[in-house]
C-alpha cells in the first residue's frame, strides 16, 4: 500500500484532499503516529477511516454492525468457554478426543473473533463496546441468571450442548450474511466479515456431522427423535433438532426463488437441494430477538 | 424482481476503480452515479478496454463480470461433482453417507451452475470445457483431495469477489451461496482428516480471500485451452 500515491490520485480530481485531511503534514504525521499503535491487521481499517473523516461521512452503519457482531462473537464464545469446560463435553471428551478436540478448536476462534473485533473497532474510533463476561449470559435461554430455561442443563447434557451449538452457529451465519449489506462501503470491514461468515459456516459444518453421528449412536435420545438426520447443510428450514424452541432461528431457511429465479426447477433438483444450496440471512433485528433469551 | 441481470456498467465506473481506492467511496463524495461521471479525460488514462490474452473467454466488467466469475467457478464445480458421482468407482470408493453428501453437494453446485446461467442471461458466458487430465479419480483421497481444493478455492473466490459487487442484491446472493460453499468445504476436510475443517486460516481465526487474478489462474488449470478465461477486465477493487 502506498499512502501517497493514493493521496496524490486523489490530488488529481480533488485538488483541497490536504486541506480536508487538515494539512498535509498533519494528515500523515497523525497517520505515523497511529500506525504506530495499532496492529498491522487493522491498518487498513484506519486508513479507511481517515478519508472517511476526511469526506465526513458516516461510518455509524459499520459500527453498529460490527458491535452487533462482536455481541454474538461474545455470545459464542462464552457458550463454547463454559461449555468445554462443563461436566457434558468433559465426559463425553474423555474418550472422544475428537470432540474435545473440535469443540475447543471452535471455542478459540471464537476467542478470537471477540479480539479482532473488538481491535477493529478500536482502530476505527470506537472504544465503547462493553466488555461482555459469562455473567451476561443465560445459556438455557432463560433470560435470567436462575439458569432455568428451556435448555436447562446445556453444560451437562452433551447432546442439548451440540444442539444449542448448532443453533447458534447456524445463526451466527444468517447473521453476519444478512448485516454484509451495510458494510457495502467499506471494503476492508466486508472482506473481514465475509472472512468470518464463511468460518461460522465451517463450524456449523462440523457441529452438524457431530450431532449426525450421535443421532445414529443414541437414536433414542429426544432430541434426535422425529427429525431427520443432520447434514452439514440445511435443507427446507429443517432443525435436525427435536424442539420446537430453536424453529424460529430456522425459519424462512425454505426460500426456494433467487433474483426471481426458482432454483428447483431452473437447477433440475429437488427442493430441499435447491434451498440447502442457499442459506439465508436474517436481519438485525430478527437477530436480536433470536438471541434475546440468551442475555440477561 | 427481474431475474437479468443488466448490461455491464459504463468504462466510467471502471475507471475510477482505477484509482486505487474504494470506488464506492469515491461515487459517494463525487455526490454522483457511476452513469453521470465523465472523468475520462481528467484521469489520462487510456479507456478503451483492457484486451483479453488471445481465445480467452472475457469475464466481462462491473457486476456482471464478477457474475461470470462466479459463473465459471460453478461449472469447474458441477462438472467435477457430475463426473465423481457418475463414475462407476463411486460406490465402492465411498460409504454410503459419503455418496449422499457427495450427491447432495453435486446437486448444490448443478444448482449454482444454472442460477447463473439464468440470470445472466444473454450475459452469461458460453459452457466451459473442462481439462481434469491432472485430476486423480481412481482413488477415494484423490477425489477428496481435488474437491478439497475446489470447495476453499471457492470460498476464497467468493470472499475476495464481495467487495467488488456494486449490486446489494448480487452481495447478498454471493453471500447465500458462499456460506453453503464453506460447509461443503468443512465437510470435505473432515472426510480426508476429522477435525480439519477449518485449520487454514488466518491469525485472527479467518477465511483468507483471493482475487480474481489469483483464482483465474488456478481455474485455467482445470480448463480446456479453448475455454481459459481472463479477468483483465474486472473490477479491482
Amino acid at each position: 500500500m502506498n499512502l501517497q500515491n493514493i493521496i496524490t490520485e486523489i490530488e488529481k480530481v480533488d485538488p483541497e484532499v490536504y486541506e480536508r485531511m487538515d494539512t498535509r503534514r498533519n494528515a500523515m504525521s497523525s497517520f505515523a503516529k497511529a500506525s504506530g499503535k495499532i496492529a498491522l491487521a487493522a491498518m487498513p481499517f484506519m486508513l479507511g477511516s481517515m478519508f472517511k473523516k476526511a469526506y465526513g461521512q458516516t461510518n455509524a452503519d459499520v459500527i453498529n454492525t460490527l458491535k452487533f457482531a462482536l455481541t454474538l462473537e461474545y455470545l459464542e464464545s462464552e457458550f463454547y468457554k463454559q461449555g468445554v469446560a462443563g461436566s457434558g463435553v468433559q465426559t463425553v471428551g474423555a474418550t472422544n478426543a475428537a470432540a474435545l478436540g473440535a469443540l475447543t478448536k471452535i471455542r478459540d476462534h471464537e476467542v478470537t473473533h471477540v479480539a479482532y473485533l473488538r481491535a477493529v473497532l478500536s482502530a476505527l474510533g470506537d472504544n465503547t463496546a462493553p466488555v461482555l463476561t459469562a455473567a451476561n449470559f443465560d445459556f438455557t435461554a432463560g433470560n435470567s441468571a436462575a439458569g432455568t430455561g428451556p435448555f436447562a442443563g446445556v453444560f451437562q447434557n452433551y447432546d442439548l450442548f451440540l444442539a444449542v451449538a448448532q443453533t447458534l452457529e447456524d445463526t451466527g451465519v444468517r447473521a453476519y450474511k444478512g448485516s454484509a449489506g451495510t458494510l457495502i462501503n467499506n471494503n476492508d470491514v466486508l472482506t473481514a466479515a465475509l472472512n468470518i461468515h464463511s468460518v461460522e459456516a465451517r463450524h456449523a459444518s462440523h457441529i452438524r456431522q457431530m450431532r449426525r453421528a450421535r443421532a445414529v449412536a443414541f437414536p433414542a435420545n429426544p432430541l434426535y427423535t422425529s427429525v431427520n438426520l443432520a447434514k452439514p447443510w440445511i435443507e427446507n428450514k429443517e432443525s435436525n433438532i427435536n424442539s420446537t424452541a430453536v424453529q424460529p432461528n430456522y425459519d424462512g431457511e425454505e426460500v426456494a426463488t433467487q433474483l426471481g429465479v426458482n432454483i428447483a426447477t431452473n437447477g433440475g433438483v429437488s427442493v430441499a437441494a435447491a434451498t440447502a444450496s442457499f442459506d439465508e440471512p436474517l436481519t438485525q433485528a430478527q437477530v436480536l430477538v433470536l438471541v434475546d433469551p440468551f442475555i440477561i | 424482481m427481474n431475474n437479468k441481470i443488466s448490461s455491464p456498467p459504463s468504462k466510467d465506473e471502471k475507471l475510477i476503480s482505477d484509482f486505487g481506492i474504494q470506488r464506492r467511496n469515491m461515487l459517494k463524495f463525487f455526490g454522483a452515479s457511476a452513469a453521470v461521471i465523465t472523468l475520462g479525460t481528467a484521469c489520462n488514462k487510456n479507456d478503451d478496454p483492457i484486451v483479453v490474452p488471445d481465445g480467452a473467454i472475457n469475464l466481462g466488467s462491473g457486476d456482471t463480470g464478477i457474475l461470470n466469475y462466479a459463473y465459471a467457478l460453478e461449472q469447474l464445480e458441477a462438472a467435477f461433482y457430475v463426473q465423481v458421482v457418475n463414475a462407476a468407482n463411486f460406490t465402492t470408493l465411498f460409504s454410503a453417507t459419503e455418496q449422499l453428501y457427495l450427491s447432495d453437494i453435486r446437486d448444490h453446485e448443478v444448482a449454482h451452475r444454472q442460477f447463473f446461467k439464468t440470470a445472466l442471461g444473454a450475459n452469461a458466458i458460453p459452457g466451459l470445457t473442462p481439462n481434469f487430465t491432472t485430476i486423480d479419480f481412481t482413488t477415494r483421497i484423490g477425489i477428496l483431495n481435488q474437491a478439497k481444493a475446489f470447495e476453499d478455492t471457492g470460498v476464497s473466490a467468493y470472499n475476495g469477489a464481495g467487495k467488488l459487487l456494486v449490486d446489494i442484491n448480487y452481495l447478498l446472493t454471493a453471500g447465500k451461496i458462499v456460506s453453503v460453499e464453506a460447509r461443503h468445504a468443512a465437510l470435505i476436510r473432515d472426510l480426508i482428516s476429522n477435525g480439519t475443517f477449518a485449520d487454514d486460516l488466518d491469525a485472527n481465526a479467518k477465511d483468507i480471500e483471493k482475487t480474481p487474478a489469483q483464482v483465474a489462474v488456478i481455474a485455467n488449470t482445470y480448463l480446456a485451452a479453448n475455454s481459459q478465461i481472463s479477468g483483465a477486465n474486472l473490477p479491482t477493487s
